[in-house]
C-alpha cells in the first residue's frame, strides 16, 4: 500500500503511467460523449413539459456533475498536500483548477440559456445558481492564489487550504434543491433509486458523463505532465526523455 | 430519430436557438481550453530541449541573475 502511494508520488513514475493511459482516455471518451450526444440530441424522444429545450440536460448535467467532482478531488489532493507534502497532489490541483473553473461556468451558461425557455428566466438568486456560482468564484481564487504566490511550497499550502475551505460548499450545492424551494428540478440520477426518466433519455446521459469524465482525465493527465516538466526541467530523466523525443 | 426532417431537427419545435447555442459554447470553449494546454506543453517542451542544447548560454544567464541579487541585497 505505502509502495503504491510512494510511487504515485514520483513525477518520473506518473508521467510514464500517464503517457500510456492518455490515448485510451481521449478516444474512449470522445467516443462515449459524442455517441451519448448524438443520441441525446437526435434519437431521444422529446420532453413531455418542456419539448425539445430539455435536449441541453446532455451537457448540463455532465458539466455541472464533473464542475463539482472535481472540486472534490482537488479537496482530496489539498489534504494529500498539507498531511504528506506530496508535490504531485499540489501539480493536480493547479492542473485541474482551470478546467473545474470551465466546466463550472459551462454548466452555468447551458443553464441559464436552458432555464430562459423553462422558467422564463436567465437567471435567479435562488439555492443552487448561487452555490454554484460561489465554486466558480472558489475555481477563481484557487487559480489566481496559486499564481501569486511565487514560492512553490508557499503557494501549495495556500491553495490547499483555500480549496478546503471551499469544499464547505459542494454539499450545499447537492442538496439545495432538497433544503430550500428553489427553482431547480431535484437531481435527475441519485446512486440509491432508479431514474425516473425513461431509459432512451437517461442511457445517452450517462454515457455523456462518463466520456467527459474520461475527456477530463485525458485533459488533466495533458496538464500535469506540462506541469511535471516545467518544475523537474533541471532533473536527469526530463532530460533524457526530450533528448530521447518520448513526449509526442 | 425523434425528428421528421432535417428543419425539423435544426428548429427543434422553437427551441432550436437555446439549444445549439448551448452546444457552439460548450464546444468552442472545451476546444479553447484543450488547444491552449496543447500549445504551452509544446512551449514548454521547445524551451527546455533548447535549454539542454546550449547550456553555456543557459549557465550564463544563471550566473548573471545570481550577480544581479547578489549586487542589489548588498548595497
Amino acid at each position: 500500500m505505502w509502495q503504491i502511494f510512494h510511487k504515485l508520488g514520483s513525477p518520473k513514475w506518473f508521467y510514464g503511467i500517464a503517457s500510456r493511459l492518455m490515448p485510451w482516455l481521449l478516444w474512449v471518451g470522445v467516443a462515449l460523449f459524442i455517441a451519448g450526444v448524438i443520441w441525446g440530441l437526435a434519437f431521444a424522444p422529446p420532453e413531455r413539459l418542456q419539448g425539445n429545450s430539455y435536449r441541453i440536460i446532455y451537457i448540463h448535467v455532465p458539466a455541472a456533475f464533473l464542475a463539482q467532482s472535481v472540486y472534490v478531488m482537488m479537496a482530496v489532493a489539498a489534504v494529500v498536500t498539507l498531511v504528506w507534502r506530496m508535490k504531485l497532489a499540489d501539480v493536480f490541483v493547479k492542473s485541474v483548477a482551470p478546467i473545474g473553473a470551465l466546466l463550472t461556468f459551462l454548466a452555468l451558461f447551458t443553464g441559464a440559456v436552458w432555464g430562459k425557455p423553462t422558467w422564463g428566466t436567465w437567471w435567479v438568486w435562488d439555492a443552487r445558481l448561487t452555490s454554484m456560482l460561489i465554486l466558480m468564484l472558489l475555481y477563481a481564487g484557487a487559480i489566481a492564489l496559486g499564481r501569486a504566490i511565487q514560492d512553490e511550497k508557499s503557494s501549495a499550502r495556500a491553495v490547499a487550504v483555500l480549496v478546503l475551505v471551499g469544499v464547505v460548499n459542494i454539499p450545499i450545492i447537492q442538496y439545495s434543491v432538497e433544503w430550500w424551494n428553489t427553482l431547480h428540478q431535484p437531481s435527475t440520477f441519485k446512486l440509491t433509486e432508479k431514474p425516473k426518466m425513461a431509459s432512451e433519455m437517461w442511457v445517452p446521459l450517462l454515457m455523456a458523463i462518463l466520456g467527459l469524465y474520461m475527456l477530463f482525465g485525458w485533459l488533466a493527465c495533458l496538464r500535469m505532465q506540462t506541469e511535471v516538466l516545467v518544475r523537474e526541467g533541471r532533473t536527469r530523466w526530463v532530460k533524457e526523455l526530450i533528448q530521447q523525443g518520448g513526449t509526442r | 430519430m425523434a425528428f421528421d426532417s432535417l428543419e425539423a431537427f435544426i428548429t427543434m419545435g422553437g427551441h432550436g436557438p437555446y439549444v445549439w447555442s448551448c452546444y457552439f459554447v460548450f464546444f468552442a470553449l472545451s476546444l479553447v481550453l484543450i488547444q491552449w494546454s496543447r500549445v504551452h506543453r509544446r512551449f514548454v517542451l521547445r524551451t527546455l530541449a533548447r535549454g539542454y542544447a546550449e547550456p553555456d548560454t543557459a549557465g550564463t544567464s544563471r550566473a548573471s541573475a545570481d550577480f544581479a541579487r547578489v549586487d542589489t541585497s548588498d548595497h
